[in-house]
């Protein structure tokens, strides 16, 4: 039965064919979008699968490689947790494949296009693989796959892609060191690597003080994975510089892949009694995270760079995160769990626009976007659309995690969080309409008409429709999940956040 | 206090290198030097996971029931642990990996901008 090899084919598949893709480049560059494209609508397609089992098995599925017993061996899980984050790593990633075709040609030289696509999927790999292990010590190795490739793929970018790959390889190896010296120290006292063994077995080590200085390293290595305020430096510049594809692939994805396994963290490795009760970890996360949104916000606010200043925002959407897993309760967690899937989708769209206006104008100075509503009419519409749900308006999915969010600091009574969380809103409106305002209102008076002549001759000039339809997916997708939030919560998070909660 | 530290000797090695490799990494002006940093900062860990692994005495964990075999009686208390040490031959691959990656770039700043210190490279991004 080809469906009990699902939680292995989401991951074999990509890793297997980004080979061929290298091969098969040196010989026609034509095929490897194709080749790229069939994975990931494999690893799609299983996913799909995955959710589906799960849903009808009604709890987590335990996959074990080469059939060795854990915690032996290595075992995949797939859960209500992770199945919902792998479809939308896999819906997303194929959305930037068919969208980076005409982008990668502008802004790459034709020799490194197999090269491109072979790191595009093996990163892809690497995230899906970090989400469906349930291994601690493959989790690592998955990541440093994603991290490699994220180097690599960075650093092919405009002037500065290098230096601040070169800066991220350095943040990414301490991140990585310290995950990997987390897991040394809980095998230390463990002698397991299984998540759901070291769940079973830590609860009687809770007061060692080996287990508590391995929580701290992994904090660290997965906070700076996924940039979170003080570990964020790195960020800003290595997503600016990227090749617009790029930005838009690894933006939407790595970060939020990084809160995940901060989830998996807290609540599968070590249980909520430990990371809540006995030690305030999720009180410590809760003002890394106000302070990092206050920053985030001031700093986006500064930038003129349209990427730039969405790199900020993803610090602030980290903040988000972090806000529903220090809360500590089912509506917090039930929000930060769906804001990761509806923040793919919400940076995806951003930064797919982003990429689309560099395609058009090779610019990205929000000050110079006059006119852009009479050449770009359907890139803008669709960035309005991710603006709004950032900002949180309703029939968009961005407002539907956020209100979780915002009940959830209710209910747990932090003040001050659901302050931060209500003003970086409104900060966010500002933000986002100042855009709005320099792309679609227009000089008026004598003064202006004078100096364009009359009337300004600018025509349409829209982007391919190869690049069209994926962003326009992704808006539709934005619109559906808020309408569909109910039923995504009520079928799959509701029982994604522990049980003790 | 000094009885703890010799009788624990492999974690203050490790601890010590950790140390200056991430002195190397955060203080140094040169890329070049950085990266050396990096490197100490990753075998380290190496060796520290080698270090829990290891065991006085110890012998190869090979596990054979043939007869007049070396191995024929062995127990696991006098064997080695020998899954860190297949764990860090991952992570020496994985170091190797992030090496050749950071001299790659390395080498194309190098073209790029002409010098491989931190601040000169910065003042050139700017302009």
């Amino acid at each position: 039965m080809i469906s009990h090899q699902f939680p292995v084919l989401i991951v074999v598949t990509p890793l297997i064919l980004s080979f061929f893709v290298n091969v098969v480049g040196w010989w026609d560059k034509r095929y490897c979008v194709p080749i790229v494209f069939v994975a990931l609508s494999v690893s799609l397609f299983s996913a799909i699968g995955a959710l589906e089992a799960v849903i009808k098995h009604g709890g987590p599925i335990h996959y074990h490689l080469g059939n060795w017993q854990p915690p032996w061996g290595i075992e995949y899980v797939i859960d209500y947790l992770n199945t919902p984050i792998l479809v939308a790593i896999a819906f997303i990633s194929i959305l930037v494949l068919i969208f980076s075709q005409r982008s990668i040609e502008k802004e790459l030289p034709e020799s490194k296009i197999p090269q491109f696509y072979t790191l595009f999927l093996l990163n892809v790999t690497g995230l899906l693989g970090i989400t469906v292990t349930g291994d601690a010590f493959n989790l690592y190795v998955l990541l440093e796959i994603a991290s490699f490739s994220a180097y690599a793929i960075i650093g092919i970018g405009e002037r500065g892609a290098d230096f601040s790959a070169f800066r991220y390889v350095i943040f990414g190896t301490i991140g990585a060191c310290a995950y990997l010296l987390g897991v040394g120290y809980l095998y230390i006292v463990t002698g397991s690597l299984n998540m759901a063994d070291l769940h079973h077995l830590l609860p009687k080590l809770y007061y060692s003080r080996a287990v508590l200085v391995g929580m701290a390293f992994f904090l660290v290595g997965v906070g700076i994975k996924m940039g979170i305020f003080p570990f964020h430096t790195w960020m800003p510049d290595a997503y600016t510089y990227a090749p617009s594809t790029v930005s838009a692939l690894l933006a939407p994805l790595f970060t939020k892949v990084g809160a995940y396994v901060m989830i998996r963290l807290l609540f599968t490795i070590f249980e909520p009694s430990f990371s809540i009760k006995l030690y305030p970890v999720a009180e410590i996360l809760g003002w890394i995270a106000a302070a990092g949104i206050v920053f985030a916000c001031v700093m986006a606010l500064a930038q003129s760079d349209l990427k730039r200043m969405f790199c900020y925002l993803i610090v602030g959407e980290m903040g988000y995160i972090l806000i529903g897993i220090a809360s500590a309760n089912r509506l917090g967690l039930t929000g930060a769990i769906l804001h990761i899937i509806n923040d793919m989708f919400m940076m995806a769209c951003l930064f797919t626009v982003a990429g689309a206006i560099m395609y058009k104008t090779g610019d990205r100075n929000i000050y110079r976007f006059r006119y852009l509503h009479r050449k770009m009419p359907i890139t803008l519409g669709v960035f309005v659309v991710g603006a709004l749900s950032v900002v949180g308006v309703p029939p968009m999915c961005g407002f539907f995690s956020k209100w979780y969010l915002i009940l959830g600091t209710i209910e747990a009574k932090k003040w001050i969080l659901l302050g931060v969380l209500l003003a970086s809103s409104l900060v966010n409106a500002i933000l986002f309409f100042r855009v709005i305002e320099n792309a679609y209102l227009e000089p008026r008076g004598e003064h202006a008409f004078a100096h364009d002549g009359g009337h300004p001759s600018i025509s349409l000039d829209e982007v391919p429709w190869s690049m069209l339809i994926p962003m326009l997916m992704i808006a539709a997708g934005i619109i559906l999940l808020g309408i569909f939030s109910g039923v995504i919560i009520k079928h799959i998070i509701q029982f994604a956040v522990p049980a003790s909660f | 206090m000094l009885e703890q530290i010799v009788s624990r000797y492999n974690y203050w090695i490790y601890i010590i290198l950790i140390l200056i490799g991430f002195y190397g990494m955060m203080a140094k002006n040169n890329l070049l030097k950085k990266l050396i940093g990096m490197n100490i900062f990753q075998w380290a860990l190496i060796l520290y996971y080698v270090s829990i692994g290891a065991k006085k005495g110890g012998t190869v964990p090979i596990l054979s029931e043939e007869a007049g075999s070396p191995f024929e009686h062995l127990k696991a208390i006098q064997c080695v642990n020998p899954l860190p040490h297949v764990l860090m031959l991952t992570a020496i691959v994985v170091g190797v990996a992030t090496t050749g990656i950071a001299l790659a770039l390395l080498i194309i700043i190098y073209r790029r901008y002409g010098t491989l210190e931190e601040d000169e490279i910065i003042e050139e991004l700017r302009r």
